[in-house]
């Protein structure tokens, strides 16, 4: 998960599959979505974040044909989605946020039935082996749990063998092991070359899956960027963490790191520095010399989401 | 795949949900049948309709007849509406390249055929167990009555659907409104022991007229049958409330 895969997408990107600038859209006096750009290239997987009431379901509904916008130019796959027809709706696919499936029909006959609706679908026991649910092919959709019925959601997505997948919040409500399930099938999608859209709540899913992520909040796009360098994270400092051995103060540590470390309400030591060797290497030698095996060391830098968090923070706040 | 191909895929999966449902294979399919046989049972003797004396059992048919067509294309019919359009079923299927006139569209036929199914299963029974026999000449009168109810009682669903905000709310909602109009309407009792005031206010809605066009022909030894007027308002109903229908239809959830 880190840089040298991201310059090869970046160079195997295509041109641009979604394109929006200056989108506007007001409900009443309240503006909710003000003024924003965004693009996706083909073949990539694009993660699109924010709180909830930041104009993000707004924003999807307009790329999806869904929505009238206010102001702005909107391009998805070549075609205004306002005035598409049904040959553009072949070309995507949607997951929306919730969807009850109809309980009177089974699997493979809810992927028969959209696999109808598509002048090139794809066939249905595939599309039903693609998201893992080839045994439950028979069963009735009320009997699938709530895992297998969004599978069964991003399944009928993937029908018509569309070019552009929107999917919204595809693991809500999933637990890990289904989560991570969900992500292998996102995973699949992109090898098959299909450009994907998602919004998610979950850091660690767009860190996992986006090639590129932009976060809105307030209706405006306050962060661009690859996973990696999102919000100046490439350029932040390096945390280390580790609990002193019991007796210890903190200015028994060696000088390059007393200097600078902090030690939270959990008792935990933090030191964040620019250059995690040198520190390591002074930190290292102390422990050595002091017979402490540090058992509980730590070195990262913030994570996705606490940037996120950072940039989302105070618009949370005020809700 | 050409429209009509996909139309009828999409008619062909609308109608198995229809007859997989244990609601409507319950409520629509066999509960008028189990009517017209306790009603039929139960009442014994004759009733005056149009100042002509004639059998109990020749006046329940089409009064079962009305309550199946109603059943099958209105009040089932809403149901599925309303319960479509809240699970997110219409949004998704608006994200999909059926033309948006399929999507409802072919749920309506579902109750249209149904209903026409119905009504000749319930003139089926009634002449074979009853033996209520309807004259050749007047079928035509029966079977524009059966089509022209069935058509505007669909038309009525889909204005009446974006009334009602949950799927819990449709089944009592529909069924409060058309269970008190059955008994004023005269489809359950016979006319002449309904208060007059009553019988004027459901002379206004469309139940009572669709008895009477499916009474007539019924009754009537000579002509056609087809009851005009009756018929006409009818279908006035059922083009009002299309015009209404297509200013107010919803195709994402309500949530309420």
């Amino acid at each position: 998960m880190n840089a040298p895969g991201v310059d090869m997408r970046e160079a195997a990107a295509g041109a641009p599959v979604i394109s929006v600038s200056g989108l506007r859209k007001s409900y009443g006096e309240h503006e909710v979505v003000c003024g924003i750009d965004l693009e996706v290239r083909r073949g990539e997987v694009f993660a699109f974040l924010g709180p909830n009431g930041a104009g993000k379901t707004t924003t999807v509904e307009i790329l999806e044909g869904y929505r009238s916008r206010g102001a702005g130019e909107v391009r998805v796959l070549d075609e205004d989605p306002a005035s598409a027809d049904g040959g553009w709706r072949s070309r995507i696919g949607l997951v929306l946020q919730s969807c009850t499936m109809p309980p009177e029909l089974t699997v493979r006959e809810l992927v028969e039935l959209y696999a109808g609706y598509y002048p090139h679908p794809r066939g249905a026991a595939e599309t039903i082996e693609l998201v893992g649910l080839t045994d439950k092919r028979d069963a009735r959709t009320k009997q699938l749990s709530g895992g297998q019925l969004r599978r069964l959601d991003v399944a009928l997505a993937l029908t018509g063998d569309p070019e552009l997948v929107f999917l919204d919040e595809p693991t809500t409500g999933f637990d890990p092991s289904a989560r991570h399930h969900a992500w292998e099938v996102i995973a699949n999608l992109r090898e098959l070359g299909k450009t994907i859209f998602l919004t998610t709540h979950y850091m660690d899913e767009a860190q996992a899956l986006a090639d590129h992520v932009a976060v809105i909040v307030a209706g405006e796009i306050v962060a661009q960027g690859t996973p990696e360098t999102l919000g100046g994270r490439d350029r932040e400092l390096s945390d280390i963490s580790f609990r002193l051995p019991a007796g210890t103060a903190l200015s028994e540590l060696p000088d390059e790191v007393a200097s600078i470390a902090r030690q939270r309400d959990d008792g935990r030591v933090h030191v964040r520095v620019g250059e995690p060797a040198r520190a390591l290497y002074a930190l290292a030698g102390w422990a050595l010399e002091h017979g402490d095996r540090l058992d509980s060391l730590t070195v990262g830098r913030p994570t996705l989401e606490e940037v996120y968090l950072r940039l989302a923070g105070e618009q949370e706040h005020s809700e | 795949m050409s429209s009509w191909r996909v139309f009828a895929h999409q008619f062909r999966s609308d109608l198995l949900r229809f007859w997989r449902n244990p609601q409507s294979r319950y409520f629509t399919v066999a509960l008028p049948i189990v009517f017209l046989v306790i009603f039929a049972t139960m009442f014994k003797g004759t009733t005056i309709v149009d100042g002509r004396r004639i059998g109990i059992t020749t006046f329940y048919v089409p009064g079962i007849m009305t309550l199946g067509i109603i059943s099958a294309s209105f009040v089932n019919l809403t149901q599925a509406i309303v319960t479509q359009r809240e699970n997110g079923e219409y949004k998704r299927l608006r994200g999909t390249p059926l033309p948006a006139a399929f999507v409802i569209g072919s749920r309506a036929v579902v109750g249209v055929v149904v209903a026409v199914v119905m009504s000749a299963l319930l003139l089926l029974i009634g002449r074979l167990a009853y033996n209520v026999r309807v004259p050749h000449s007047t079928m035509p009168g029966v079977l524009i009555a059966v089509i022209v109810g069935a058509a505007a009682f669909s038309c009525i669903a889909f204005a009446v659907a974006t009334r009602i905000s949950s799927a819990e709310a449709a089944a009592p909602a529909t069924n409060l409104t058309v269970l008190p109009l059955y008994f004023i309407s005269g489809v359950f009792v016979a006319e002449s022991i309904i208060p007059r005031f009553l019988r004027n206010i459901a002379t206004v809605f469309p139940i009572h007229h669709l008895d009477e066009a499916l009474l007539k022909p019924i009754v009537q030894t000579h002509g056609t049958g087809i009851a005009g007027t009756d018929l006409l308002i009818v279908a006035a109903w059922g083009v009002a409330a299309l015009l209404i229908a297509t200013r107010t239809f919803q195709w994402s959830p309500r949530g309420g």
